[in-house]
């Protein structure tokens, strides 16, 4: 249940970002997470719903966008979305890649009325 | 409705304190392993037969994470080496500010190594950098060999795998080379290490890779 402390940052980084707004009503808080980042939705949900109540983010909703894995192949040089966990280039099947994304975790933007 | 752009790392507090502490690691010449498995993959006894291996030798620190108790941390202490507990008191892993308050325990200037034992758990501890330089993570042969597919990120993350419990090989259905497969495919520059850390058996390889990261 790494997914409160992960809600913790987000509460923390979105009242930082709120500071300079006077009675903010916050609609939605735009959250991104990589394919490779070992969280589950539901429960980060869950967690922000939670911590959030009682405070001026309680009416907010939390959207939670997925960032595909995606992978630039040092073979072949060809860019692929990978659905497994499994280091491979689809094309060629190197198993040197880089990866490009699915490693992200951030608060992209808040939305207020 | 008004868009604020926010584009901040979650974990950012987190990764500026684990590079604070990289960087204190680094000024004091101490070569630093986050060392994960899920609970009874045998984190302590590997670290009690490390400890008693190249005692004399290198230096050596352990930062024990648990979820409750200081059983771990009493084994350690055994050992004669500077053993600090973290007591998470229900957190599923490490942080990097926990470490960093531990580390005003432990006198680094003196050490060579220092493990950071974090708590028993596949999933949560790898989202989070301590500002080790190595993740170390244990699997065991009681354990399915399925463990890499299982939880690929942990995996994903670690630099070197630890399959450990080899002596009870005889007695399961572990299947070694699926195993490496397995982790192979998930990380493919994954050092792979296998050792029974009760017979001692294969553990020279380990404590070899060790000292060569150690500084002289």
């Amino acid at each position: 249940m790494h997914e409160m402390s992960i809600a913790q940052n987000i509460v923390e980084i979105v009242e930082d970002a709120l500071r300079d707004e006077v009675d903010p009503d916050v609609e939605r808080v735009v959250v991104k997470i990589g394919r490779l980042v070992a969280v589950v939705p539901d429960s980060l949900d869950f967690c922000f719903t939670a911590i959030t109540q009682g405070t001026p983010l309680a009416n907010s909703q939390l959207v939670i966008e997925e960032i595909p894995f995606q992978v630039r192949c040092k073979g072949c040089d060809k860019t692929s979305q990978v659905e497994s966990f499994v280091f491979r280039c689809p094309e060629c099947g190197n198993v040197k890649l880089e990866t490009i994304t699915g490693h992200e975790l951030f608060v992209s933007h808040i939305e207020v009325h | 409705m008004k868009i604020i752009t926010v584009q901040r790392k979650v974990l950012k507090k987190n990764d500026e304190i684990a590079e604070e502490n990289r960087n204190t690691f680094g000024n004091q010449g101490v070569f630093v392993i986050n060392l994960l498995s899920s609970p009874g993959a045998g984190k302590t006894t590997l670290l009690e037969r490390t400890i008693s291996r190249l005692r004399g030798e290198v230096k050596l620190g352990v930062v024990e994470g648990d979820v409750q108790t200081d059983r771990d941390a009493r084994r350690i202490s055994k050992l004669d080496v500077p053993v600090v507990q973290i007591v998470t008191n229900g957190a599923c892993h490490l942080e990097a500010k926990l470490v960093q308050d531990a580390l005003a325990s432990l006198v680094l200037a003196d050490l060579d190594l220092l493990f950071i034992e974090n708590v028993g758990n596949l999933v949560c501890p790898a989202s989070f950098d301590l500002g080790e330089h190595k993740k170390v993570v244990i699997a065991s042969t009681t354990e399915g060999d399925d463990k890499p597919i299982k939880y690929p990120n942990m995996f994903h993350v670690s630099d070197v795998c630890v399959l450990n419990k080899i002596d009870l090989l005889p007695h399961t259905d572990f299947d070694t080379a699926q195993f490496e497969n397995f982790t192979r495919e998930i990380n493919p520059s994954l050092t792979i290490f296998r050792t029974s850390a009760k017979t001692g058996e294969g553990i020279d390889s380990w404590l070899a890779w060790l000292k060569s990261h150690v500084k002289k």
